[in-house]
Formats: C-alpha cells, sequence, structure tokens
C-alpha cells in the first residue's frame, strides 16, 4: 500500500488554514480566560453536607463582603466552587462561618494568589513558550545537519516550527470557545500541558524527518517527492500506533482522573491529535512544496 | 548464549525487587505465613512509603514576600527569617514542614496536614520576639521549680494539671524573668574583632529608648547574668542546661552599669558562631516585615484523598488500555514489549519512592502521561523489525536491524521531550516542576526499559524455534 500523501497536499494546506485561523478568530473575539494563577483573586471549593443552597443565594450572603465579582459554579452533587477577589485569612474565615449558616459545609480547598505572583507568571509562561520553541529548532537544524540536500537543514527546523504552531494554536483556540461556553480557565496545568505538547508533536515530525533522511542518505536524493511520500507511509503505522497509545492513557486521566487534571488531559489531546495530523500532512507536504518552489526558482 | 539468560534472570530479579519495593504486602504476608507455618524467620521487605504533595495529603501552601527594602544583607536577612519560621513551625507541632527561600525574598512554607490555617498564619506572621531577661531572686527560682516538679507528678500519674493551683507558674522559666526591654529597641547588631585579641564578639546597638532602659536593667544587674531569648528560647545557652550563668561560654554578664546604648558580648566562639547568633539577633531586631501571605493555597484531607485514589485508578486504566492495545496490534512483541512497561512501571515507582520524589497530582500525571508515550519506543522497533522480515531478513536479523534503525529517532525525539522539561523547570511553580520531574523520570527509565529489556525479552523467547509461527508476530 502506498498512498499518495503529497497529491493532495493543497487539501492540508487549506484545512491547515481554516483550522489555525479559525483559532486566531476564537482568540481575538473571545480572547483567553486566565485562571487566578495568573489574575490574582481567590478560590474556594466547598461541599454542603445536606444540600446545596442555589447560586443567587450563596452569592447573596457573600454580599457584604464586597468580594468584587463572585462566580458560583456547581460541582458534583453538593458541591460548588466560589470564585472572587483576593481576601486574607480572617475573612476567608468569616466566608466560610456564613456559608454554614446556609446550609452545613465542608472545605474541599481554599487558594489565594495575589496580584504580584500573577504578574510573574505570565512573564515565565511566554518566556518558556519562546525558549522551548527556539530550542527544538535549533535541535532539529542541529540534527538535521547533515542532510544539506537537496533541501537544507534549516528548512527542517522552519517546517517544524510552523507544525509547532499550529499545534499549539488549536488548543489554545479551543480553549478560548470553551472559556466562553464553560467558564474554562487557562490554569498552571494547561500551561504545562501546552508546553508537553511541544515536545511531543515534535516527536511525530521527527520521526518522520529521521525517514526521509535516511531514505535520502540510502537512494539517493533524486526524486525528493517520492522520497517523502515514501517515508511518510513508511511512519504511518508508528504515528497512529503511538498518538494513539498516548491518547488511550489522555482518555483515561480525562474520564477518571478527577478535576484538576481534567483540562490539563483535554489540552494534551487536543495537542496531540492536532500534532498528529501536523506532523503528517504538513511538515512533509511544505517540505516538499518549499523544494519545488526553490527548484522553479533555479530554473527560471 | 549464556550471557543472555543471564542478563534475563538480572532483569527479573530487579522487577521483583522493584515491584516489592513499590508494593510489599504481598511479599510481607507470604513472610508471615511461611515463617508461621515452618517456624522460619524470613524478614519483611524494606518498607519504605511514598510522599505524596499536599495537594494529595491536605495541608497548607502559604508564600510570603518580605520587604527587603531597608535590608543591605538580604540573604542574611532572609536565613534569619527563615530559620525564626521554622522554629515556631517545629513548636506548632507539625509533621515534615518545610520552609524555602524562594528567589530572593519570597518564603515558602508547606505545613501537610495543618487544618487550622488561621492560627498557623498568625504564628508566622509575628514578629519575631526578642527579649532580655534579667535573673530571678533565689526564692522565686525555687518556688518555680517546686511547682514544675509538682506539675510533673501529676503528669506522670496521668492527671489533670490543669488542676494544680497555679499550674501555669510552671510554665515560666525558673531562672529568669523578662524585662521592660526587647527586640523592638535593638537597632543593630553586628559581628566586630576584638582588637586585642582578635576573636569575635557580638556588638548590640540600641535605640534611644532602648539606650535607657539598658542602662537601667545592667545598673540593676552588675555582676549578674541577662539572658537573650529568641522566641522563648534563649539563644546563647551554650551548656544547654536551661541555665545561662557563669558556666555558659558567652553568657553575657553584666560587668558594668552601660550607657550609651552600646554592648558588647565577649567570649571564647567562633566566627561561625557568633554570626549565627548576630543573624538571630538582627532577625528578632529587624524583623523582616513579611505582612500576610501572598498566595496561600489549602487543601482539606478529603479532596486530597479522592484525588489520589482517582489520579491512581485514571493510572490502571491507562496502563490495562495501553497494554491490551499493544498486545492486539503487536501480538507477542506486544506481549514482551508490555512486560517490559510494567517492569518499567515498577522500576520508575520504587525509584520515586527511593530518592524520594514528592509526588503531586502533577507529578502523577506526568507519570501516567509517560506510561503512554513510555511505548512508543517499542512501536518504532517493531515497525520497523516488520519491514524488514518483509523484506525477507531473518528473525534475528530483523530484530537485530529493528533496534538498530530506531535508535537515531528514538533518541532524538526524547532528547526534544528533555529539553522541555528542563523548560518546564523554569517555572517555580511546584505543579510544573512535579510533572517535568517525573515526565522526565519517565522518559529516560523508558529508554532503558523499553530498548534493553524488550531487547532481551525478544532475544529469550524469539528464538529460532519461533520462525515457524510467524502469525504470531
Amino acid at each position: 500500500m502506498n498512498i499518495n500523501f503529497i497529491k493532495y497536499s493543497i487539501v492540508y494546506y487549506i484545512l491547515f488554514g481554516i483550522f489555525v485561523i479559525g483559532s486566531i478568530l476564537a482568540l481575538s473575539i473571545f480572547g483567553l480566560k486566565f485562571g487566578i494563577e495568573f489574575t490574582g483573586g481567590s478560590i474556594m471549593e466547598v461541599n454542603f453536607i445536606d444540600k446545596r443552597p442555589v447560586n443567587d443565594e450563596i452569592s447573596k450572603a457573600l454580599l457584604n463582603f464586597n468580594l468584587g465579582e463572585i462566580i458560583v459554579q456547581p460541582t458534583g452533587d453538593k458541591g460548588a466552587v466560589l470564585k472572587f477577589k483576593g481576601i486574607d485569612e480572617t475573612v476567608h474565615q468569616q466566608i466560610l462561618l456564613k456559608l454554614s449558616e446556609l446550609s452545613k459545609v465542608d472545605e474541599r480547598s481554599f487558594e489565594y494568589i495575589g496580584p504580584s505572583i500573577g504578574q510573574e507568571l505570565k512573564q515565565k509562561t511566554m518566556l518558556s513558550m519562546f525558549l522551548a520553541l527556539l530550542a527544538i529548532t535549533l535541535y532539529i537544524a542541529f540534527a538535521f545537519r547533515k542532510v544539506s540536500r537537496p533541501v537544507s537543514s534549516w528548512k527542517y527546523g522552519i517546517t517544524s516550527l510552523i507544525a509547532l504552531f499550529h499545534d499549539i494554536l488549536i488548543p489554545l483556540g479551543v480553549f478560548a470557545v470553551l472559556g466562553k461556553l464553560y467558564n474554562v480557565e487557562i490554569t498552571i496545568p494547561i500551561i504545562a500541558a501546552l508546553l508537553t505538547i511541544l515536545g511531543f508533536s515534535v516527536h511525530d515530525t521527527i520521526v518522520i524527518f529521521d525517514r526521509i533522511r535516511e531514505n535520502i542518505l540510502r537512494k539517493g536524493m533524486g526524486q525528493f517527492q517520492e522520497t517523502v511520500n515514501w517515508s511518510l507511509n513508511q511512519t504511518l503505522g508508528r504515528s497512529i500506533s503511538t498518538v494513539f497509545t498516548t491518547l488511550l492513557v489522555l482518555l483515561s486521566i480525562f474520564f477518571f482522573g478527577g478535576q484538576t487534571l481534567k483540562y490539563f488531559s483535554l489540552a494534551l489531546i487536543i495537542g496531540i491529535t492536532s500534532g498528529a495530523y501536523s506532523s503528517i500532512f504538513i511538515a512533509g507536504p511544505l517540505l516538499v512544496s518549499w523544494y519545488k518552489r526553490d527548484e522553479k526558482k533555479s530554473m527560471d | 548464549m549464556s550471557q543472555k539468560y543471564l542478563i534475563f534472570i538480572g532483569v527479573i530479579v530487579l522487577a521483583v525487587l522493584a515491584g516489592n519495593f513499590v508494593y510489599p504486602d504481598y511479599f510481607n504476608k507470604g513472610a508471615d505465613f511461611l515463617n508461621q507455618k515452618f517456624n522460619l524467620s524470613i524478614p519483611h521487605f524494606w518498607t519504605k512509603s511514598f510522599i505524596f504533595g499536599l495537594d494529595l495529603q491536605g495541608g497548607v501552601n502559604l508564600t510570603y514576600q518580605a520587604d527587603l527594602n531597608n535590608v543591605t544583607d538580604k540573604s542574611g536577612a532572609m536565613q534569619g527569617l527563615r530559620d525564626v519560621i521554622e522554629r515556631r513551625i517545629n513548636m506548632f507541632g507539625v509533621t515534615e514542614p518545610v520552609v524555602q527561600i524562594q528567589g530572593q525574598d519570597r518564603l515558602v512554607v508547606e505545613l501537610p496536614g495543618v487544618t487550622n490555617v488561621q492560627d498557623a498564619i498568625k504564628m508566622i506572621g509575628e514578629t519575631p520576639h526578642l527579649e532580655f531577661l534579667e535573673q530571678r531572686p533565689e526564692a522565686e527560682t525555687q518556688q518555680i521549680i517546686d511547682k514544675i516538679k509538682e506539675v510533673q507528678k501529676v503528669q506522670k500519674e496521668n492527671g489533670d494539671i490543669s488542676k494544680v493551683a497555679d499550674w501555669q507558674q510552671a510554665l515560666q522559666n525558673p531562672h529568669f524573668k523578662p524585662t521592660e526591654l526587647t527586640g523592638k529597641y535593638l537597632s543593630k547588631v553586628n559581628v566586630v574583632f576584638s582588637q586585642t585579641t582578635y576573636k569575635p564578639q557580638i556588638e548590640i546597638i540600641f535605640n534611644k529608648e532602648g539606650e535607657k532602659l539598658f542602662e537601667q536593667i545592667t545598673e540593676k544587674n552588675i555582676k549578674k547574668p541577662l539572658a537573650i531569648f529568641l522566641d522563648g528560647g534563649s539563644i546563647i545557652d551554650t551548656s544547654g542546661d536551661g541555665k545561662i550563668d557563669a558556666q555558659d561560654l558567652y553568657a553575657p554578664i553584666v560587668q558594668d552599669k552601660i550607657t550609651g546604648g552600646r554592648a558588647v558580648i565577649t567570649g571564647d566562639m567562633s566566627t561561625q558562631k557568633a554570626n549565627e547568633i548576630a543573624r538571630r539577633l538582627n532577625s528578632g531586631a529587624l524583623p523582616v516585615k513579611i505582612g500576610s501571605p501572598i498566595s496561600q493555597q489549602t487543601v482539606g484531607p478529603t479532596l486530597g484523598a479522592v484525588s489520589l485514589q482517582k489520579s491512581l485508578l485514571a493510572g490502571i486504566y491507562g496502563l490495562l488500555a495501553v497494554v491490551l492495545f499493544m498486545i492486539l496490534i503487536y501480538r507477542l512483541p506486544g506481549v514482551l514489549a508490555s512486560v517490559a512497561l510494567i517492569i518499567y512501571v515498577a522500576i520508575t515507582l520504587s525509584l520515586f519512592k527511593f530518592i524520594p520524589v514528592t509526588l503531586s497530582l502533577a507529578g502523577i500525571g506526568g507519570f501516567i502521561l509517560s506510561i503512554g508515550m513510555a511505548v512508543d519506543a517499542n512501536i518504532l522497533i517493531f515497525a520497523r523489525m516488520k519491514e524488514e522480515i518483509k523484506q525477507g531478513k531473518g528473525l534475528s536479523l530483523a530484530t537485530e536491524e529493528g533496534f538498530k534503525r530506531a535508535w537515531p529517532s528514538i533518541r532524538d525525539s526524547n532528547f526534544n521531550s528533555l529539553i522541555v522539561c528542563a523548560i518546564l523547570f523554569i517555572f517555580s511553580t511546584s505543579f510544573i516542576k512535579g510533572f517535568a520531574l517525573t515526565l522526565s523520570m519517565g522518559i529516560l527509565v523508558s529508554m532503558f526499559s523499553a530498548i534493553f529489556i524488550t531487547r532481551i525479552l525478544l532475544m529469550v523467547f524469539v528464538g529460532q524455534r519461533l520462525e515457524k509461527f510467524e502469525w504470531l508476530l
């Protein structure tokens, strides 16, 4: 079986464009909802032992504390997550007391993050994203330094960088939509997931590029398009299997792993799926298109 | 030929040891059973428990920001702050607390199992308390010592000590009583060196009010010791007998009435000791202001237990799913890869126990993810093997080639993941650090298990015999 991947390059590019533009639109229209780690504030998870009061009742009870905007999200049967501005421990205890007047309550967790930490985290996130992209691109360019013909090694680096942008952008776009619809926030675990996607989806790209490198060394470099296509076919089974096993554990975390890891695993699931798409359908074909364009130029 | 069986036995021994280290219950039960039945004395397996993060066992995490604006020796001030807070927490009776300086001016306090956050915050946030104490009159000392004995006697008989009249008296220091002079009146403490003996001395400088108080107190106590207590404990009781007297090498014995608000503690002390005392005094004198925490995270014990249970369940389901998939797709090599995967899980978990790695929810997430990624190397190798077999190569040659050709891809892709893990470490957030640590450990162990262990298993089980049963591959 030899699927002609390259033949439909234009279709992949169009799909790629739709995904990317869709994500950019979602990001610019809805924006991202950042969690309190980034914005500062308090988050409190409680469990009402008898019966959960309705959201309005809870908000009303807390009105006198001057908590700014209060968000009440019911969880499970009797639980609720409350989000409001930053408070100190004394106020925290008073709030607990007030809540227990409504109905007997058991506090699951409380978190308060000051505004200075949030700013710092935002900067660190940007820095580490940038460093990760840079390091990965450099590494690929270095690893492929011996294959300078017919496509130079830095082009492998740039191509995988384009694929990586796609893999990061799509989960971000999805989270922008989820934030709009379900108040899902960008939290530290999701940042960790995004960075892991960078590492993981470049796995796939590297394996495919490795095959191309090997095939070029074996068969010589004529027929670059056929070599890439052949390499894609050879690695397809592996790409699918690996993505599938990783998705298996991630789905297991998503369904059984509890609240904290839920969106963390969702981000990874989206990122790894789009990573599989970009490394099979974008990275390889893009190399060929680039090669063709250069060839055309030199012929002119 | 014999070498590969030796390595194989080594792998099995390693796996059994790791497995029992992670979960010694079966071994111990078996040992108990045999010991009882045959009157043997097989020892129990080495027991060590996992260390779980605050999010799994419940507790409080507090981050403070110190105000270092007017402090010249910033790191010294932070160390002083940490020491004081550490001592206060120890008095609070928390098991395995963590007090860490983070960056330049942050202090992180982790209190596992603490639920009374309000008290903890209050206790930590108090200004370190420095006081100067003078000797009690003999009669008073005797009275307190008697009271202590009385209370101790009642305690020994498991009686209610609060029934003893004036029992609070027993809590006082029998030898010293507080004066009005406290850390509030200190302006600075330095380590200086004597002009004549070159020995280190501790120089104490008081502010205006302190100057007057100190003058009065020294006048009253000439030729008597003056004790300096920090947070309820003497800082210079070298003999450790609870008394600060002439026996204590650096006990400041008042030589004369001191005017000018300047005092020097002399004695036979090392520079290191002098610095330590000065640091403690400075932390009492110049309390680095920390205010209330800039971040606080409290996890109740219920939530922690639920999270742990759920993440374990997710891990087990994930592992089973991967094993099933590998066996369905790759048949016999899949079975061997699954065995290698299970050995991988045992080795990694026992490393977590052994080092030990504090396992947070994020760490467990990273580990579960690594289970899914660990088989990637095997998938790469098996795919190669299949190709080589298709090209008509014999089984053992195909196995050999498969490993050889898959190696560059395995190396490059895992190296990339390690780069990302290293970058994740830039975050000081414990969630990400825990995740990056377990994931990178997982990657390293998985390279060993997927390549080395699977190879040995293949060499032992897929000999020439299997050529006839090609459907298994």
